[in-house]
């Protein structure tokens, strides 16, 4: 039965409320994990008996998903409470409605908010393990973790690498998580955007800076597209869609300059023909699809581990 | 009314230059030179007699907003607190824009007996920065000055008009200074702290800059602009350019821009969330070195209590503000003249005569003659800052716990003892 390993490297910790906290050592311990159980499932249901509670306060498909079959691969009954008309809405504080779900008996407490530090403040509150699905523009550590296992998987390893994240850097979790994670790892990455979408001080959390995509396409080992919504030309930080992806678009004639084994990530939803073009979201090096597979081993390790700890 | 002699202390008075080791006598309601037969007689040996505090940038929330506090808990938090003397805001619950609202206020302080309270009036009929209230009126009526606070006045043309009207009555405008396009969904200073934990920025610029319009349109127009809590090194920088050019613009800076910085968001406690927002280090050294020199004219808490079920939210929809009156000295004397930053002559200064100064108040000096407002502090004193023992009603404080070192002692309000510790 595969187990988190015993001794320094596993997790003391309760919750996974960013990569931020995160030890290297924690990094590895997960990581290690997630790739033993992606090579043999679990014999015995390791958290039989567990609950595991999804409450989104903000729309996702694919993670609240993963995480679910993740828990299930587990043992672990599912139940999800996210609010659509519910309490939330009727003025019920975050507290209190945390607080009354947990009464009813939760192992696990799988959040995503748009409020960043929403999953700190619940952490608070409550007593079963939190687990950060994404708050605000703060972290989505999940994502940050199958991303290293991604890219570990098709580059033969996590460290030494040269990643680009292309995009609204100013309102990415993901870009934050993924930032913490290179930090760690001593990786080496650069954001590239439009400068009213790279937030000040960046440069602070390890990032080099750039305006030149084709700048990055010819060095870099990882091309990780985020997404663009709508709502942030609509609020003035660019002019248009169109000259969004003539300058910051994968696009099928940028594909010809990357680096031989390059691979290109996008953590979804991806809107082609904005920020990515079908030829890259589809082609040889994009590693999009394995992402999304990975999130779910990724997933069983983060909850196998905080379930021990506990 | 009785004598008091408060015997021995070191009468600190930065209104007459004053510092010594000696009595002061209050016979009916004024300082006095001597006296006869006191009725109660303090003994202040080791204790700092100063003249009392007054803070001119209080929240007291009546009318209309009395769950968060009230002018009678207010009033009692700030002569715990030493101050006898403060100015409340005027975006209370029902705004005070009349001057039927502006006598309400000094009304219900009245009433309480304690503090004296010098309402602001606001300056555009329902904070809404179109059209002037009834500024006359209100000054009439005994509003201290005017302003919008938290509403700031986007529309020059607006802001001109009300400078040049509520000079006529030799009233201040107070302006905080926000440009509100620049802070949409803002909740902590714009920086790498807040790049890092994924809140919206509220930038420097954006006070900075409308501090320089502000400046302009004074020595434009030759009123008098006073700018509440200043929080950037690039707005000391606007003031400090305009009282060299002569413009009639004063400053404020509060205790918690004075001492704390954006590093203590790490964590997102709403306990460290206010407008504007804590700076940077660099930022809070800027504000201390022109408190110092005098480039800042006085300290004032922006005491803005809310209720503790609406600072448990998570911190982007949890609102702006913490509570000061019952915390300011002790957080002045210990994290800023204890650590050598500021005098102890300035920082009484700073809370007597400086704002005494701002708003045209005959208070904030021990001058024989003048009415009996006194604080006697205890410099040694040393206390726990424990948020369940305010008199305010608000309870969210960024202080919560921490030991501090000098507190009020005795508070005299017009020779009467409101408070005694």
């Amino acid at each position: 039965m595969a187990r988190p390993p015993k001794g320094p490297a596993a997790w003391t910790r309760r919750h996974l409320l960013g990569i931020r906290e995160l030890t290297r050592g924690d990094l590895d311990a997960v990581l290690s994990l997630a790739r033993k159980l992606k090579k043999t499932p679990p014999s015995a249901p390791p958290l039989k008996g567990r609950r595991l509670l999804t409450f989104f306060v903000e729309s996702s498909t694919r993670t609240k998903t993963s995480f679910g079959i993740a828990a299930r691969r587990l043992g672990a009954e599912v139940v999800d409470v996210s609010p659509v008309g519910s309490s939330l809405t009727k003025g019920e504080s975050l507290n209190d409605t945390a607080r009354t779900i947990e009464s009813m008996g939760v192992d696990f407490s799988v959040v995503r908010h748009p409020a960043s530090g929403a999953p700190h403040h619940i952490s608070k509150a409550v007593r079963s393990s939190v687990v950060n699905a994404g708050d605000g523009a703060n972290e989505h550590p999940t994502q940050a973790l199958l991303d290293l296992f991604t890219m570990e998987e098709h580059l033969g390893r996590s460290s030494g690498l040269r990643v680009a994240l292309v995009g609204d850097i100013l309102h990415s979790r993901v870009a934050r998580s993924n930032l913490w994670a290179h930090r760690l790892l001593g990786n080496d990455v650069t954001v590239v955007g439009p400068a009213t979408l790279i937030p000040r001080g960046i440069e602070e959390m390890g990032a080099t800076v750039t305006h030149d995509l084709d700048s990055v396409l010819g060095t870099h080992d990882v091309i990780m597209m985020l997404r663009l919504q709508l709502e942030r030309q609509q609020a003035g930080l660019f002019p248009s869609t169109a000259e969004y992806a003539r300058l910051f678009g994968l696009t099928r004639e940028r594909m010809s300059k990357l680096r031989k084994g390059a691979i290109v990530m996008h953590p979804g939803p991806m809107i082609r023909g904005w920020e990515i073009s079908s030829e890259a979201a589809d082609g040889q090096a994009s590693v999009i699809q394995d992402q999304v597979a990975n999130g779910v081993f990724v997933r069983m390790a983060v909850l196998m581990q905080l379930g021990d700890a506990r | 009314m009785s004598s008091i002699l408060i015997k021995g202390g070191r009468i600190l008075d930065p209104s007459t230059g004053r510092d010594e080791t000696g009595d002061l006598w209050i016979v009916g309601g004024k300082i006095a030179k001597s006296g006869r037969k006191a009725a109660r007689t303090i003994d202040a040996k080791g204790m700092w007699v100063v003249p009392g505090l007054i803070d001119i940038h209080v929240h007291f929330r009546e009318p209309g907003g009395e769950a968060k506090e009230t002018i009678a808990d207010g009033c009692a938090a700030a002569v715990a607190g030493g101050f006898t003397s403060v100015a409340t805001m005027a975006n209370t619950g029902h705004p005070v824009e009349t001057a039927m609202a502006v006598r309400y206020v000094r009304d219900r302080a009245a009433e309480a007996g304690l503090a004296r309270v010098f309402p602001f009036g606001a300056v555009t009929k329902g904070l809404r920065g179109e059209e002037l209230a009834e500024i006359g009126l209100m000054a009439k009526a005994g509003a201290a000055g005017f302003s919008d606070d938290g509403h700031p006045v986007m529309n020059s043309e607006v802001m001109r008009r009300a400078l040049e009207y509520a000079a006529m009555f030799g009233k201040p405008v107070v302006s905080h200074c926000e440009d509100a396009h620049l802070t949409k969904g803002a909740a902590m200073n714009e920086g790498p702290v807040a790049t890092e934990l994924g809140l919206r920025g509220w930038p420097a610029v954006a006070e900075s800059a409308m501090a320089a319009r502000d400046a302009m349109l004074s020595r434009w127009t030759g009123g008098h602009v006073h700018i509440a809590h200043v929080s950037a090194k690039e707005t000391v920088e606007v003031i400090r350019a305009a009282k060299a050019a002569g413009a009639r613009v004063t400053a404020e800076a509060s205790p918690h821009h004075l001492t704390l910085d954006d590093q203590k968001l790490r964590g997102y406690d709403p306990r460290f969330k206010m407008n504007p927002p804590l700076r940077s280090a660099e930022d809070v050294q800027a504000v201390v070195a022109a408190l110092a020199d005098g480039t800042l004219d006085c300290i004032a808490s922006d005491h803005a209590p809310h209720g503790t079920e609406e600072k448990e939210q998570e911190f982007a929809a949890c609102p702006n503000g913490v509570v000061g009156l019952e915390t300011t000295l002790g957080v002045i004397l210990t994290d800023l003249v204890a650590e050598g930053k500021l005098t102890a002559n300035r920082a009484i200064e700073a809370m007597t005569v400086g704002p005494a100064r701002v708003l045209g108040l005959p208070h904030g000096t021990l001058a024989a003659g003048s009415a009996a407002d006194v604080t006697i502090i205890d410099p040694g004193r040393k206390w726990k800052v424990d948020p369940a023992k305010f008199r305010s009603r608000g309870r969210c404080t960024p202080w919560e716990g921490r030991t501090l070192k000098g507190a009020a002692a005795v508070t005299i309000v017009d020779g009467r003892i409101v408070f005694e510790s």
